[in-house]
């Protein structure tokens, strides 16, 4: 087996992009294929980013609380944290790392399965570009439902926060609420945002990538699978880091 | 009529195919024979595109399909059918959608004519009732018989078959060659068989080439594969006891 190489690998992951986004079918192809993998990708981790996201929430609410132990920080500063944490980096980042490891690993394993039961080259053979077929609707279902996602994330975090801080006793419902309005800047909304996108769009390229090239049988498939979580989840932290250097 | 003109293919520094060349005509079951390893699977993905020879030609009647413009070959495409060893049915389509999935993406017919035309084929390979089944709920001999229909969907003109009855009972081995056999002749198909298997060969076998280690060694028909003097045919062909029987 040949040694991997990073900068070949990039490389081929770039011409990968390319073939996908150039020489496509006609448009109207990928509606319905676009419209199931929404379907498919929503509904497949509605459950998991829900329970994730709720529950991180609630922790950093009692983890906030249990740090404060100074009687000069208001109570509210809770409700602060919890907000600015969930905006920049919970919801957006942290589902990412569970979005990866449920849609990414899908998206690599059906590829790779795809690839080693010769579909992929049923589809060549019949002279349709594999690579747009495939890889298109996905990816744009991604940066379509992954946003929505981490809107949900976000709004679910905050209210996990919530219910753990004043069921705990912790802070008042008023104080909580004041503490998520107080100062709030709306550009970390737009932040976060901008990086949904683009997690979004890594965490399937690069998921569709491992998945296409897999070559060998059920074994590789799953090899496919774990590499394309580990490498988005390295990506996405890398670009993570970049935009918070770029745009903050 | 597929002319191959003095293929050569190299996969890194291993050479794979030398220099090979062969003209297969129309209505008759051209046979690609030979033991594992020696080139047939690469030399029918040269002749179907999914692999570009080092160098030579591939003429489909005149036409040139590797140095075609995009045009050209999409054009060609939609005339050349494959069966791939594993059936290679898109296993997220039920049997219908997989022998309309060809007419959906390349032609403009309405939905009834598809429909008929889907219906036809399944016939034609002996297949009623199973429109709406999953390839995972098929059968070996049933898959490949989809295979079959879903390669002929399009009127083809080229049909190429890798390995049509592996992992087949010798049963169900002849059905399948003789359905293929019978296509070739009843619509003037040129037909290409990739195959190992000398039960076949007898049977349909109406032009054969022999391959040995990536190179053309003999080639004639199942009325003259007994007579040849190449050494290495005759390992091939009484490499088993019920074959050594026949021997003059
Ligand atoms: N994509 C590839 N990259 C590198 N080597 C390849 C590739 N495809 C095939 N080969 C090599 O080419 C040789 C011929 O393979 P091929 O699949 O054509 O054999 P075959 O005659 O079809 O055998 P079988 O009857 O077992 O299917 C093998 O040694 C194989 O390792
Ligand atoms: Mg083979």
């Amino acid at each position: 087996m040949p040694k991997p190489n990073p900068f070949k690998s990039f490389g081929e992951y770039l011409i990968f992009l390319w073939r996908a986004f150039t020489n496509r079918e006609p448009i109207h192809i990928y509606w319905r294929l676009y419209m199931d993998e929404c379907l498919l990708i929503g509904i497949d981790s509605l459950t998991i980013v829900a329970i994730t996201s709720t529950f991180i929430g609630a922790v950093t609410a009692v983890q906030t609380a249990y740090n404060l132990v100074s009687p000069l920080i208001p109570v509210y500063i809770i409700g602060v944290i919890v907000r600015d944490m969930t905006i920049l980096e919970l919801a957006p980042t942290v589902t990412a790392i569970v979005f990866a490891g449920k849609v990414g690993s899908n998206i690599a394993g059906q590829l790779g399965t795809m690839r080693i039961t010769e579909q992929i080259d049923a589809l060549e053979v019949m002279g349709i570009n594999s690579t747009s077929f495939l890889v298109l609707p996905k990816i744009f279902a991604g940066i379509t439902m992954y946003p929505l996602l981490v809107i949900l994330a976000g709004f679910l975090a905050i209210l996990g926060g919530y219910v753990a801080g004043t069921l705990g006793g912790l802070i008042t419902p008023d104080e909580y609420i004041y503490g998520i309005r107080a100062d709030f800047i709306e550009f970390n909304v737009t932040f976060a945002l901008i990086k949904s996108f683009v997690f979004a769009f890594l965490i399937t390229s690069i998921s569709a990538f491992q998945g296409y090239y897999t070559q060998g049988g059920a074994l590789e498939v799953g090899i496919a699978s774990t590499k394309a979580v580990t490498n988005s989840c390295i990506a996405l932290l890398l670009a993570d880091y970049l935009l918070a250097e770029l745009l903050v | 009529m597929v002319e191959v003109k003095n293929i050569n293919k190299s996969f890194g520094n291993k050479q794979v195919l030398f220099d090979v060349s062969a003209v297969f005509k129309p209505g008759i079951t051209n046979m690609i024979i030979g033991g594992s390893g020696t080139g047939k699977s690469v030399l029918l993905k040269n002749i179907v595109g999914l692999v570009v020879p080092d160098t030579g030609s591939v003429l489909f009647d005149g036409r040139d399909f590797h140095s075609g413009s995009r045009e050209e070959k999409k054009a060609l495409r939609q005339e050349i059918g494959m069966l791939f060893q594993s059936a290679a049915l898109f296993d997220s389509k039920n049997v219908e959608e997989n022998v309309r999935f060809p007419l959906d993406m390349l032609s403009n017919m309405p939905m009834d004519e598809k429909m008929d035309r889907v219906n036809f084929c399944l016939k034609r390979v002996g297949l009623e009732n199973v429109n709406k089944k999953m390839p995972s709920e098929l059968s070996g001999g049933m898959k490949k018989r989809v295979g079959i229909a879903r390669a002929i969907a399009l009127q083809t003109k080229y049909l190429f078959c890798d390995e049509p009855n592996s992992g087949l009972d010798p049963l169900t081995s002849i059905m399948i060659d003789n359905l293929i056999h019978e296509i070739t002749t009843e619509y003037n198909i040129t037909t290409v068989i990739v195959s190992h298997d000398m039960n076949s060969v007898m049977e349909i076998g109406e032009h054969i080439i022999f391959m040995y280690r990536g190179a053309k060694l003999w080639e004639g028909s199942n009325e003259t594969i007994f007579d040849s003097d190449v050494k290495e045919l005759n390992e091939f062909i009484f490499s088993n006891k019920l074959m050594r029987r026949f021997k003059r």
